[in-house]
């Protein structure tokens, strides 16, 4: 049950719950800036659930990914701030 | 080389949205032989409130509903987002792919959303919802030892506290906005519902009575990569708390964008419909918190409700219009007790980021425009977000009027937008 996956986070090796979100996974990793809002100011969770967008990171080289939609598998290459 | 044909699929009954409601729909209707789809965008069923990543984790009356989802042969399709709908046929994206789904009829179980109202610093990373702190909690967020405040209105801030404090967080207090004396009012009606009234005493018994602080709420959120610390009143004396991740929602809001781009009547933010679920258009049927916030046991009803109206049994589902009907009074006691004070739209100033996708501040937006003008002239309610965080808010602090629904309701490819039009000029049976 307390299987765990290594994930990459802005280049810096992470390893997380295999069974977390990449939004969970980010958090628990000390990210506090998911992406950055079009005035540059810092941004994170705040719904959840996929509704407010607000913790949008890259995964593998694709943008505009909803972190807490997301399941954290192994290897996964995650881009923060953008 | 992308594939131009879009994949199809035919259903006797399209459901969308796999929580309560949708699974209750689709169980109900599957078990009667129909052949169901179910789309829904989480990527396992269960809906927000049986939000999973193990089923171990679940209440047993979650697990049973999900096992019977599992056998009753309807088709579920986890990972869809439903983007255009016209009459009984949906677009949706599934698997980064297009997917039409043409159907008899259609159940709309799309569900709710939590309601946040603008204050200054609420934008700041660890300021989340509380619907919000239970989903990411539930996710895997760790919490051991940090200092939390729980916030807004509703029966899902002590249920949320629990969960945070059982988890091992500090939950420095719980501040209830709506007055003490209607909290007290809604508690001692609960004997009604034996259920919830359990279920409120298991959330008591997880925070300290000291801590569950009714006719309180949070003026402003402060800190600098973070949230360091909360700003609380009761509307005399203010103070402030230093915390860590500050969970605050003001309850919750029916998500009717689908229903409102099917034509459906909406009333009071509400999906209209008659005792059978059925919705002003034809061939669509609502289920749950879009006709009205009540709860899971009362989405589970309306879901099996609106199944046998669907299979045109409408007699079959007699049985449960009474239970119906209680949980509506329920949710009119719910509304009428949480509902948010009106010094709540005062909390934001001209600085306030309110609409946060294009970073819209409360300076830029007059009062006398509604929806649309504020989309026109600042782009409020133009982001990814599509107005479902700042739409209501502003609703809410202007009296606006919702704008009419846009497609794509949820964003999609081009590859997936590029039949949106055909959607429209089709056969209606495709072969």
């Amino acid at each position: 049950m307390s299987d765990v996956v290594e994930i990459h986070v802005n280049g810096r090796a992470v390893r997380v719950p295999a069974s977390a979100s990449l939004a969970a996974a980010l958090l628990a990793a000390g990210e506090s800036a998911f992406r950055r809002s079009v005035t540059g100011a810092p941004r994170a969770p705040l719904c959840g659930m996929g509704i407010c967008y607000e913790c949008r990171v890259t995964v593998n080289g694709v943008a505009h990914v909803r972190a807490c939609l997301e399941t954290v598998a192994p290897g996964m290459d995650v881009v923060t701030g953008g | 080389m992308a594939e131009t044909a879009p994949r199809r699929v035919t259903a006797d009954v399209a459901i969308v949205g796999a929580g309560p409601a949708g699974i209750a729909a689709a169980v109900r209707a599957a078990e009667s032989g129909a052949r169901v789809v179910v789309l829904d965008e989480a990527p396992r069923p269960g809906g927000q409130i049986w939000r999973h990543t193990t089923r171990g984790t679940l209440p047993r009356g979650a697990r049973r509903w999900l096992e019977r989802l599992d056998a009753s042969g309807a088709q579920v399709l986890s990972g869809a987002s439903v983007v255009d709908a016209d009459g009984p046929r949906l677009l949706a994206q599934w698997r980064g792919e297009p997917l039409v789904v043409s159907a008899e009829r259609i159940i709309l179980a799309t569900g709710a959303r939590e309601l946040f109202l603008p204050f200054p610093g609420w934008t700041l990373p660890g300021v989340v919802g509380v619907g919000g702190a239970q989903a990411l909690l539930k996710a895997g967020m760790p919490v051991a030892g940090r200092r939390v405040v729980v916030a807004g209105s509703g029966p899902l801030l002590l249920a949320v506290a629990a969960a945070l404090a059982g988890a091992g967080a500090h939950v420095a207090v719980v501040a209830e906005q709506a007055p003490a004396a209607a909290v007290r009012r809604f508690a001692a009606g609960l004997w009604r519902r034996p259920a919830k009234l359990w279920q409120a005493a298991r959330y008591r018994a997880g925070v300290p009575r000291a801590r569950h602080r009714p006719g309180v709420w949070v003026t402003r959120a402060d800190g600098d990569t973070t949230v360091r610390e909360v700003t609380l009143t009761d509307g005399r004396r203010t103070w402030t708390v230093p915390c860590d991740l500050l969970a605050v929602g003001y309850g919750l809001v029916p998500a009717t964008e689908l229903p409102r781009l099917l034509g459906c009547r909406i009333e009071r933010g509400r999906v209209h419909v008659d005792e059978y679920q059925r919705t002003s258009e034809p061939a669509i049927l609502c289920a749950g918190e879009p006709t009205g916030i009540a709860g899971a046991h009362a989405a589970l009803v309306q879901g099996q409700i609106a199944a046998c109206a669907a299979l045109d049994r409408p007699a079959e589902a007699t049985s449960l219009l009474a239970a119906r009907d209680a949980w509506r009074r329920f949710a009119a006691r719910l509304e009428a007790t949480f509902a948010p004070r009106d010094e709540l739209r005062t909390l934001a100033d001209a600085d306030t980021v309110v609409c946060r996708c294009e970073d819209v501040t409360l300076g830029r937006i007059d009062a006398s425009w509604g929806s649309r003008a504020a989309k026109r002239y600042t782009r409020a309610g133009m982001g990814p977000c599509q107005g479902r965080i700042c739409g209501a808010a502003l609703q809410y602090l202007f009296d606006w009027t919702p704008d009419r629904v846009r497609v794509p309701v949820a964003p999609a490819t081009v590859g997936t937008l590029v039949h949106a039009a055909a959607l429209n000029t089709e056969p209606q049976d495709p072969s």
